[in-house]
């Protein structure tokens, strides 16, 4: 049951993303990437296959919808494969439980730098890699820049409305 | 072999994560080349689908304008028939000389402008015989090249694409260059190696030249907002698009019946 409302919820930001979010296009180009919330949302476990794997496929259908070959795909799969190694580093804490591990029991400012820090490096990887050459990197910089508030904000106000016992 | 087995073991994620690296990686390079077989598409059945089912829906809040641009579309046909009336009534049209250029409508059922590699999906296929290569305009002008077809649907890659190179020409002059966009602003694209004793003033129209066998001559493209005069052998003219590349609904795509006849004889030199 918790894995098929899981799914859900995950179908449920796919078409959100795709359908919405693609195409606010707020002063011409910005657009937030809430998909990257898949990589928050995966619950913590041993086995880091699942993980992966379930990122590409994410990613991937993301990319047929968007006509961007495997930019997101890529992006996903790196930020899925890097978090654990940021949550030990925010949290001061190299043994986490897995099992009872809840990231809104953790202090709010740790959980603003984690989102922070994996949106940022999603973002600044998606738009390098959307604009492959070197000649438009100030583009880059500012697209990674305003579409991580825009991401961000997106997000937090999701999870405030969304999650049924209120964090902080 | 142990050593082997216990570096396995260890990395095993880190091998997983490399190979799903480079299969997307692999993925993102075929979609930067034009001539590739392409398996990440939206102009698949899933996608494709889900574009046309919200694309019908969203139709409804345009009918307005769609109405008023196919109107002003059809006035100006007509004032051209008229115009050609007497020579349609005296030539006798037989099977010899049916037209080059064959039109056919589609809908546009996704859009992007934003990135700086744009695609749009239209809603026609191998079934209605659009084909790869082919090029699609609206009444107001280009918008772009079919790169990959499905049954159903098309892929579209736009003129706001950076692989984009299309060959276009002044209205007045018969001077030729190069139509490519700079990623940044999505009205203007850049008319590159205009030779420098081409007398360019602003507010030329600028239409494709008959040099390509995608693009019939004389199709609309947009009018010369500046230009860049350095001391080279050319200079690169700054263009504002008729159409408005962001609100996209009714185009057209043309086929080119003697394609095959031209590249042949291309192919022989």
């Amino acid at each position: 049951m918790n894995n098929f409302s899981f799914i859900i919820k995950l179908l449920f930001i796919l078409l959100l993303q795709v359908l919405i979010c693609n195409q606010i296009n707020f002063l011409g180009y910005i657009n937030p990437y809430i998909y990257v919330s898949f990589v928050f949302l995966f619950p913590l476990i041993k086995n880091r296959f699942t993980l992966l794997l379930s990122a590409f496929i994410y990613g991937l259908s993301i990319d047929f919808f968007s006509d961007t070959g495997g930019i997101h795909a890529f992006s996903l799969v790196f930020v899925s494969y890097i978090r654990l190694f940021f949550l030990k580093i925010i949290l001061r804490n190299p043994n986490i439980d897995f099992l009872n591990f809840n990231l809104w029991k953790e202090p709010s400012d740790k959980i603003f730098s984690y989102v922070l820090t994996l949106t940022v490096i999603h973002h600044f990887l998606m738009f390098s890699l959307a604009n492959f050459s070197l000649t438009n990197i100030l583009n880059t910089l500012s697209n990674t820049v305003y579409s991580s508030i825009f991401t961000i904000l997106i997000y937090f106000l999701g999870v405030f409305l969304f999650q049924k016992k209120a964090p902080l | 072999m142990q050593l082997l087995n216990y570096i396995f073991k260890k990395y095993r994620f880190f091998i997983f994560f490399i190979f799903l690296e480079s299969v997307a990686a692999f993925l993102i390079i075929q979609n930067y080349n034009f001539h590739r077989e392409k398996f990440v598409s939206s102009a698949n059945f899933i996608t494709g689908g889900f574009y046309e089912k919200v694309t019908n829906l969203k139709d409804y809040f345009s009918l307005k304008q769609e109405n008023e641009a196919l109107a002003n579309e059809n006035k100006m046909l007509r004032e051209k028939i008229e115009y050609y009336k007497n020579a349609i009534d005296t030539n006798f049209v037989t099977s010899n000389n049916f037209p080059q250029f064959q039109y056919k409508t589609a809908r546009v059922i996704k859009n992007s402008y934003s990135d700086s590699h744009n695609f749009l999906t239209i809603n026609s296929g191998l079934n209605d015989s659009v084909n790869t290569e082919m090029a699609v305009v609206s009444s107001l002008g280009i918008i772009g090249i079919t790169e990959k077809v499905s049954s159903r649907y098309a892929r579209v890659q736009s003129i706001l694409n950076l692989n984009t190179k299309i060959n276009a020409k002044l209205k007045n002059s018969n001077h030729f260059g190069t139509l490519t966009w700079n990623g940044k602003n999505y009205n203007k694209v850049q008319l590159l190696d205009v030779p420098r004793q081409a007398v360019v003033n602003i507010g030329d129209t600028i239409i494709t030249g008959g040099m390509s066998t995608v693009f019939p001559e004389g199709i609309l493209i947009g009018k010369v907002t500046s230009v860049n005069q350095k001391t080279t052998t050319s200079s690169v003219l700054e263009i504002e698009l008729f159409n408005d590349m962001s609100n996209l609904n009714h185009v057209y795509v043309i086929s080119n019946k003697h394609k095959k006849e031209i590249e042949k004889l291309e192919e022989n030199e």
